[in-house]
């Protein structure tokens, strides 16, 4: 497999306070196909995502050295302005988080950040991504109600149309079936699968059958060192480093 | 003959159930009882004196020894009074608990300290911010008048107002800031699309305590609003308010003028009553889009 990178991350170190959390990371992530970071729980897999469209920053004692290119510009780099570098990203965190507003606006809160003020693109926008997320069919007689009425599974596909109507570049999940149920579960992955012939995807998962069944690429973390990436099926037929080896059978979890 | 240990373990804790409960119910009876009781008389005391004249005129004979008229003025002004320091003690308030909440590290120094000061002025009493209200009147060379007494009571209010508020925006869970971020928003549309959305029903909470802090808040404007029996007609005029009116009104020796104080005392409870049922309405329709 032939790559080419849509973000590449060029010797990344992450300190909370004094501890290292992620170590001299360094990778290029493919465009438009799903890579995914697995590893073992607190191995750095969320920090790595995070560390993406700079939702570190603000919490306290962070430090961070190194570079993350997304399409060549530097995202810590002092002149980029951070909003920009996130509306290039949707985000779906582990529990869906929606907004305190209702469905409609909880879809249009980003495009209306942008600029979007005309009702009628707005109903537009809100309606295609709901059909790309598949809760169109769903939610279309009660847009009007409270987002929080949905159940989990659809708050989680409510917040992927809510990412994707900012029309971002990249999609990062940081564990994002990991709240669901099994159905709905299948409907995200599914809905990742079909987004990536127009989206970078990244996705953490410490779900191994999952990243499987999606991983295009795969990047292991252990305890906060990148031992190795590749094509999925090259990791999973044949892993080089026996720390992978050891996760994929099962030894360390 | 003894009981088998589990036997005995298990009475214990039934008896330490029944005792809590009883003590748990006592105190609700008591608290309770005391609300009715000072209800009860100031509308027992108050009702021969209580007529619609007492809530449509102003007062005739004056305002210390009238016997005759009502308290309408005072009625006014301390609606006009409380709602402009609500106000404008909002304006300050809001802005301030999401600058420490949002523009800040968690724990930082500067919110704790923040938050301490709010403590500390919690604790001063309205005598002092009436006081304090007064030098700043006389330096400014300002007369006792609305204006002043709004400005003294928006102090009296603003630690209240902003602890009160603080304490439900810290509550805001991190991930929901993200969310928020990650869309590409900027702190100030976080806070103000989302934050404030999400808070709304505790920042109307907080409204409607200082708002009734104010309200009935006497030593605050002995000073700085002043009194008088006309109608509160502009901010630079002195104001009446019902505090002041009850306070003046139980100080004269006639007891049919004392009498009108718990007349003036029954008003003053049932615009705070009415008031806050208004607000309990707003509040409940305002935790409909609430994440939880």
């Amino acid at each position: 497999m032939k790559i080419r990178p849509h973000i590449s991350i060029k010797n990344l170190s992450v300190y909370f306070d004094q501890q290292r959390v992620l170590k001299d990371i360094t990778i290029d992530i493919p465009d438009r196909k799903i890579t995914v970071i697995i590893g073992p729980s607190g191995c750095g897999k969320t920090t790595l995502l995070k560390s993406l469209n700079r939702l570190l920053d603000p919490l306290d004692g962070v430090k961070i050295s190194g570079k993350i290119l997304v399409d060549g510009e530097d995202i810590y780099d002092p002149k980029t302005e951070v909003t920009h570098i996130r509306k290039k990203m949707g985000l779906l965190s582990q529990r869906p988080q929606a907004l305190p507003m209702s469905i409609y606006d909880n879809v249009a809160y980003g495009p209306r950040i942008h600029g979007h003020k005309d009702k009628k693109k707005l109903d537009k926008i809100v309606a295609d991504h709901l059909k790309l997320a598949g809760l169109w069919d769903e939610v279309k007689d009660r847009l009007g109600e409270p987002a929080s009425r949905l159940s989990v599974g659809q708050q989680q596909r409510l917040c992927l149309a809510r990412g994707l109507a900012v029309e971002p570049e990249i999609i990062l999940g940081d564990e994002p079936t990991s709240a669901l149920d099994p159905q709905s579960s299948q409907n995200v992955e599914r809905r990742l699968t079909e987004l990536k012939k127009d989206y970078t995807v990244v996705v953490v998962t410490h779900i191994l059958r999952q990243a499987k069944r999606i991983a295009d690429y795969i990047a292991f973390l252990y305890l906060g060192e990148l031992i190795e990436h590749g094509p999925a099926e090259e990791i999973f037929a044949n892993p080089s480093d026996p720390r992978t080896r050891a996760y994929l059978t099962g030894e360390i979890s | 003959m003894t009981l088998p240990l589990t036997k005995r373990r298990s009475i214990h804790r039934k008896v330490e159930e029944g005792v809590f409960r009883v003590l748990m119910v006592a105190s609700m009876v008591i608290v309770v009882g005391c609300l009715v009781l000072i209800v009860g008389t100031i509308i027992w005391k108050g009702l021969p004196a209580l007529s619609l004249s007492m809530i449509t005129q102003t007062p005739k004979g004056g305002y210390y020894l009238g016997r005759e008229g009502g308290i309408l003025n005072a009625i006014m002004g301390s609606l006009y009074l409380a709602s402009g320091a609500t106000l404008l003690a909002l304006m300050f308030s809001l802005p301030v608990v999401l600058f420490i909440n949002l523009y800040n590290k968690k724990n930082s120094r500067l919110a704790e300290w923040t938050r301490f000061s709010f403590d500390v002025l919690w604790g001063i009493p309205s005598i002092v911010y009436g006081a304090f209200g007064f030098i700043v009147m006389i330096f400014l060379g300002l007369r006792a008048s609305l204006l002043a007494g709004i400005f003294t009571v928006a102090l009296l209010e603003f630690p209240i107002m902003s602890r009160a508020m603080d304490e439900v925006i810290r509550l805001v869970p991190r991930s929901l800031l993200d969310a928020s971020y990650s869309l590409g928003a900027t702190r100030l549309e976080t806070a103000l699309k989302v934050v404030v959305r999400q808070c709304l029903p505790g920042i109307l909470t907080a409204v409607l305590i200082a708002f009734g802090r104010g309200i009935g808040d006497a030593a605050s404007v002995l000073f700085t609003a002043g009194f008088t029996d006309r109608l509160p007609t502009s901010l630079f005029q002195p104001a009446a308010t019902l505090p002041l009116a009850i306070f003046f009104q139980l100080g004269t020796p006639f007891p049919e003028v004392q009498e009108r104080a718990y007349a003036s005392a029954a008003v003053l409870t049932v615009m705070i009553l009415l008031i806050s049922l208004l607000a309990r309405g707003l509040i409940k329709k305002s935790t409909k889009h609430i994440i939880k």
